[in-house]
């Protein structure tokens, strides 16, 4: 009797590790190995056993990081000896926490937020600045007429909050407006559905991602999808305050002790420029990536995604990932002085000099131009994108 | 008889569909588009087609194309992400039940357990459940337990877990202390052992506050695992699936609606085995008979 129960157990603890073991395996990104064979590698050391890397991004599977999945895809990152796993983000992951924590090696963040976490004790670097441009606007219909940052006056204004709205209160602080007083801020999903629906005369928006989802969406009174000609686009990088975004940075403490992490860092860096550079030259290419990688979004919506990320790295003058001090000290000093609503900053202190460093991606731009990678794309131009209803 | 009785149950259960239907497209009739607002607070929900899809549209959804150029259709992508968060959720359902179950035991054993233990089950469940997520999925492939790795995905059935075993160990402690004094006192009048009076009488006396209690505990474990994985962006699952969808709502608003209904069905497939569970296990016990 005793030892038929004891069974009963066991078979149920079978039954159960059965069933945990099913839900296994398809979780990891980084399974498929390339098999590309790609010639003429810059790579010095032979190359004996793969060193793995783990790479946390902000959000799920999107185009917004096509480059590092076209560097996983094409083989760059095994080229370079690295076995990259890239982890996707979620709604309450924190790319800066994951990094502190040594959760991963690498973890992609805005220059604003990544400098809060290292304010608040986060030994992060910024190793690789990707986008030189901010891509954040504020879009309205044409009918509400606000076409510069002085129409926001009196007017409902769509903002993220969580530390997304700092340039929105830059931009009306430099225009003369009280943040406080003039404008009525109205807190937004993150959808543009309070802009269709009226709540938001003019809603913040990314113009690789929610710009786009207007423009893939019905416009009820002609049956028609909205057209750019309906709408006002205010760019923050425009007018003057655009902060940076997003930036590969890496543990501080283990870049300054850990010789072999340093490596992998200059060589992580180089492969990903190198995935970055293959995207502005491929883009078709790299949207067919990213949807093959499981990104849930329409094929549509990825390649206008690829464009306008496209847009916000090339040209760049300094070379792909170089951090340009200017800009910088720009982020730096909105973060310092732009007020939101509860009087904060995002920084109470001038970030320290050791906040980014130029000597990785100066060494991993080296190693690309060897190899004969364009690091510059000088003679990049847009691709035209034609959205299809729901970016499909 | 009970052939009958499921079939009439079974209708009343489609005919509340039906109803619930109706009053929503009844609404979209005269609701107003804009929704409406009094002194400025809005109080009406708007009956635009952006923020409630008909019916019919919501429907259709699942027999189209998940995205243009894909040849799999939405049913087939929320039905293989139900199945994930299914599997998740028994894990999920079996752990908290057994530590629900060996509490209420515990409990019901020792006064003291239950005046020192029970304080700290109710707080426990005032931890909001996206506070603890990341803190829980941070132990995804660091823990190691011998050459047992801690897989991400198990942390979202620990969530579901720690939703799922407080119903279950209150509803079976206040079973298992249920029986009639006179039925105890019986039993010790046997000289029978406390392990005895716990199988031969308690247990049985406490399915009738068990089975509702392990109903919430199984929808409680869904629950968990589909915030878990919207919180942490856990891949497959019907969770990730609704925040995904709802990016989408801007000009595809019935896509979101497929993965909620995905969701509320799997909490409703759970709480059907639990009741699937019940009428087996207690197909020899005498129908109770109304006083």
């Amino acid at each position: 009797m005793r030892k038929s129960r004891i069974k009963f157990a066991v078979a149920g603890l079978a039954a159960l590790s059965l069933i945990a073991g099913a839900c296994g395996g398809s979780d990891d990104t980084t399974d498929e190995a390339a098999t590309e064979e790609t010639t003429g590698e810059a790579t010095t050391e032979e190359c004996t056993e793969l060193t793995p890397v783990k790479l946390q991004l902000q959000w799920f599977i999107q185009a917004q990081f096509a480059g590092y999945f076209a560097a996983q895809d094409q083989g760059f990152y095994e080229d370079m000896c690295l076995d990259v796993e890239i982890v996707e983000g979620g709604v309450d992951i924190v790319p800066q926490t994951q990094l502190a924590n040594g959760d991963v090696d690498f973890a992609i963040s805005w220059v604003s937020k990544a400098l809060a976490s290292r304010e608040a004790g986060a030994n992060i670097v910024n190793i690789a600045q990707i986008f030189q441009r901010s891509g954040t606007l504020q879009v309205s219909f044409k009918d509400a007429g606000i076409s510069s940052v002085a129409d926001f006056a009196g007017k409902k204004i769509g903002n993220w909050g969580f530390g997304n709205e700092f340039e929105i209160f830059a931009a009306l602080t430099k225009a003369g407006l009280d943040p406080a007083k003039d404008v009525e801020l109205v807190q937004q999903q993150f959808d543009m559905s309070g802009l269709l629906a009226g709540d938001i005369d003019a809603a913040e928006a990314m113009t690789y991602n929610e710009y786009a989802q207007v423009l893939e969406a019905k416009n009820p009174d002609t049956g028609e999808l909205y057209k750019p000609e309906d709408l006002n686009v205010v760019s923050y990088e425009a007018e003057g305050v655009g902060m940076l975004q997003d930036a590969i940075w890496a543990s501080g403490e283990k870049l300054a002790s850990d010789e072999a992490y340093k490596a992998t860092a200059v060589k992580f860096v180089a492969a990903s420029l190198k995935g970055w550079a293959y995207c502005r030259d491929n883009a078709e290419s790299c949207r067919d990536i990213v949807v093959a990688k499981g990104s849930k979004l329409g094929a549509s919506h990825q390649l206008w995604q690829m464009n306008e990320v496209n847009k916000l790295i090339w040209p760049a003058a300094g070379g792909v990932g170089a951090i340009d001090s200017a800009a910088w000290d720009r982020t730096a000093a909105l973060a310092q002085e732009t007020k939101n609503l509860e009087g904060k900053t995002v920084l109470t202190a001038a970030p320290d000099a050791e906040a980014y460093t130029n000597d990785i991606v100066t060494e991993a731009l080296a190693l690309l131009e060897a190899d004969g990678v364009d690091t510059k794309g000088e003679g990049f131009a847009p691709i035209e994108v034609t959205l299809n209803e729901g970016g499909n | 008889m009970t052939l009958r009785r499921a079939a009439y149950r079974t209708f009343m259960f489609v005919m509340a569909l039906a109803l619930v239907a109706a009053l929503w497209e009844g609404y979209k009739l005269v609701g107003p588009k804009d929704g409406g607002s009094l002194f400025g607070v809005s109080i009406l929900p708007r009956s635009n087609d952006t923020a409630m899809p008909h019916v019919w549209d919501m429907l259709s959804r699942y027999a189209r194309a998940e995205r243009r150029g894909s040849d799999t259709q939405i049913w087939q992508v929320v039905l293989s992400g139900a199945w994930y968060s299914l599997r998740l959720s028994l894990v999920g359902f079996v752990l908290g039940g057994s530590i629900g179950v060996g509490l209420a035991i515990l409990m019901a054993r020792f006064k003291r357990a239950e005046q020192g233990l029970l304080p700290y089950l109710v707080i426990s469940q005032t931890v909001p459940l996206i506070a603890l997520a990341p803190l829980v999925v941070a132990w995804g492939g660091k823990l190691e337990i011998g050459a047992f790795v801690w897989p991400r995905w198990l942390s979202a059935s620990v969530l579901g877990a720690f939703l799922a075993f407080f119903p279950i160990s209150v509803g079976s402690l206040r079973g298992l202390t249920s029986a009639p004094g006179a039925a105890v006192e019986l039993m010790s009048s046997y000289a029978a052992t406390w392990r005895q009076t716990l199988w031969k009488l308690r247990f049985p006396a406490a399915v009738p506050f068990m089975v509702p209690a392990f109903k919430l505990g199984a929808s409680g474990a869904v629950i968990g695992v589909v915030v878990a994985e919207i919180s942490t962006g856990l891949k497959g699952g019907i969770g990730r699936l609704i925040i995904e969808y709802a990016r989408e709502a801007t000009a595809d608003p019935a896509k979101v609606f497929t993965a909620v209904f995905g969701a509320a069905a799997l909490g409703l497939t759970m709480a059907g085995l639990v009741a699937l569970v019940d009428l087996v296990v207690m197909r020899n016990r005498p129908k109770e008979v109304a006083a």
